[in-house]
């Protein structure tokens, strides 16, 4: 006993004991276990109606449907492609204007102030617009998750360039780096860190803009999915598709923490 | 031979304020000279000129050779390892094992690998070092490299720099506000105040050298800091 007292004294920040934290992680999971519970528990009695809301059971099984029949696999795959495409259209926008407005002063001057007058529109307020220019096909969808990707990207990009250390510049002057070898060395990673936090709030307004563009007309997709079932009061299966919804996000926001962690190696811990 | 250092009525001004007045200087090749002076009196400013850092001067400020530099930060690039650090900008297919090399130099090949952010103060400044002898500087110009390091890491270094100047004899122009490290270091001393040279001392006491043998020359440098030790003592 007086062992492990001694073991938890000696580190007072690190973290829990074994034995506290095998005990934590159910601990976690009680009060939300309860409320599904609760949840499946009104619906049964009747207290919440299908219409409203469908059960957690019901739903499980509308979701194992779904997957069976193809429907959710196709919605899904509509998604992704429109928020691929988008995301990369975007990216590509963001990332050149950032390294543009960020590595030369003419860049700066002649980009950034539209860019930052353009970023105070909300960018899913662009939606009427959008119909009007590209119709209600793809495009419009592609340019909502386009326009939600390159403005943080660039944001953040450009702010993580300008942020370059002045005195590890002046070091590599003096150390003989060309002026290429300064940007590759220099100036870009030191951007990073900075430009991976415009990655993961990127995704995060693709995802949410996905999710609205998909609103207007869609025929295909999980945003179809879900206003179908709408016409149809099938909650079970609007839930299913917020879910997915859900679990992109998470998806993505973790693939970006991957790649933090790899990319981000030199940063003490 | 032609001088490592040659400064003739240096002047340089940020905006109205004069930061060096007029400043003549001349470095031999393979000379210490240890610039002194209160903070803000214009060093880090002459060295960044010699360095090619800042060329909006007036007068003349030369530096035939080839130029390194240390900082009081060691400037390290976090994201690259420690080799990298040091291989960098030499342009040599070799550039490993010169690296290697001069981390040998500095005991630290051990770190080779390591990310600079896990090394200690002094090891970094070590890196730092090794990296700005690893060109084979005509022309060394250290400002104030020892400036936050513990006073134990200070002492180390002192002898690794004095090595260092002994093996590669460059003409090193080592800013500094302690007057020991000059008087254990430096041929010549240099005082600097707001912005002109007001008083040289050589300093030819035998290498190695101890701190009981500088004490006396202490004093005298001490007086043109504007100090006055025999009341402090
Ligand atoms: N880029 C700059 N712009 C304006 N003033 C500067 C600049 N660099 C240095 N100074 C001023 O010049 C003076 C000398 O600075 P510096 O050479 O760094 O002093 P030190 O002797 O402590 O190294 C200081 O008063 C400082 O404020
Ligand atoms: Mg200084």
């Amino acid at each position: 006993m007086t062992l492990s007292i001694a073991g938890v004294a000696a580190r007072p920040k690190s973290v829990p004991p074994k034995q506290a934290r095998k005990l934590k992680l159910p601990l976690r999971w009680i009060s939300p276990i309860a409320l599904v519970l609760l949840w499946q528990l009104a619906s049964s009695t009747g207290v919440l109606s299908p219409d409203k809301l469908a059960s957690p059971v019901t739903i499980a099984e509308s979701a194992g449907e779904l997957i069976a029949d193809g429907q959710l696999g196709d919605a899904f795959a509509v998604s992704i492609t429109r928020v691929f495409f988008g995301f990369l259209l975007g990216g590509l926008v963001g990332v050149v204007l950032g390294l543009a407005s960020g590595l030369s002063r003419w860049g700066e001057t002649l980009l950034d102030p539209p860019v930052q007058m353009l970023r105070t529109l909300p960018h899913l307020g662009l939606i009427p617009l959008f119909i009007l220019w590209f119709g209600i096909g793809e495009e419009p969808k592609l340019a909502l998750v386009a326009s939600g990707v390159a403005f943080p990207l660039y944001l953040n990009l450009h702010a993580g360039i300008r942020q370059t250390d002045p005195g590890l510049v002046e070091a590599a002057k003096v150390l003989g780096y060309s002026r290429f070898e300064r940007i590759v060395h220099v100036v870009l990673p030191s951007a990073v860190p900075q430009t991976l936090v415009g990655l993961r709030i990127a995704f995060g307004t693709a995802w949410l803009s996905l999710i609205v563009a998909e609103q207007i007309n869609a025929d295909a997709g999980l945003g179809f999915l879900i206003n179908n079932a709408r016409e149809f009061l099938r909650t079970d299966v609007v839930v299913v598709g917020l879910v997915v919804y859900a679990l992109l996000g998470l998806t993505t926001d973790a693939l970006v923490r991957l790649l933090e962690r790899r990319v981000l190696r030199w940063q003490k811990r | 031979m032609a001088k490592a250092v040659s400064v003739r009525g240096l002047t340089k001004a940020f905006g109205p304020r004069t930061v060096l007045d007029g400043i003549d200087l001349e470095v031999e090749p393979g000379e210490f000279v240890a610039l002194l002076g209160r903070s803000g009196c214009g060093k880090s400013t002459l060295l960044r000129i010699l360095a090619g850092l800042d060329r909006e001067v007036q007068g003349r400020a030369e530096v035939p050779g080839t130029v390194s530099i240390a900082f009081q930060q060691p400037r390290l690039l976090p994201w690259r390892k420690v080799w990298k650090n040091i291989a960098l900008g030499l342009h040599r297919p070799d550039g490993r094992a010169v690296a290697l090399k001069a981390l040998e130099e500095v005991r630290l090949t051990d770190h080779a690998d390591a990310w600079p952010l896990t090394l200690s103060g002094g090891e970094a400044q070590r890196v730092s070092l090794a990296r700005a002898l690893v060109r084979e500087p005509d022309v060394l110009l250290l400002d104030e490299p020892f400036g936050a390091l513990d006073a134990l890491t200070r002492l180390a270094m002192h002898h690794l720099v004095e090595d260092l100047w002994i093996r590669h004899k460059p003409a090193v122009l080592l800013v500094t506000h302690d007057v020991d490290e000059a008087l254990l270091l430096a041929d010549r001393i240099l005082v600097l105040d707001e912005g002109r040279i007001v008083a040289t001392h050589h300093v030819d006491l035998p290498r190695p050298r101890r701190r009981a043998s500088v004490v006396e020359q202490r004093t005298r440098v001490l007086a043109d800091l504007g100090v006055d030790v025999e009341e402090a003592a």
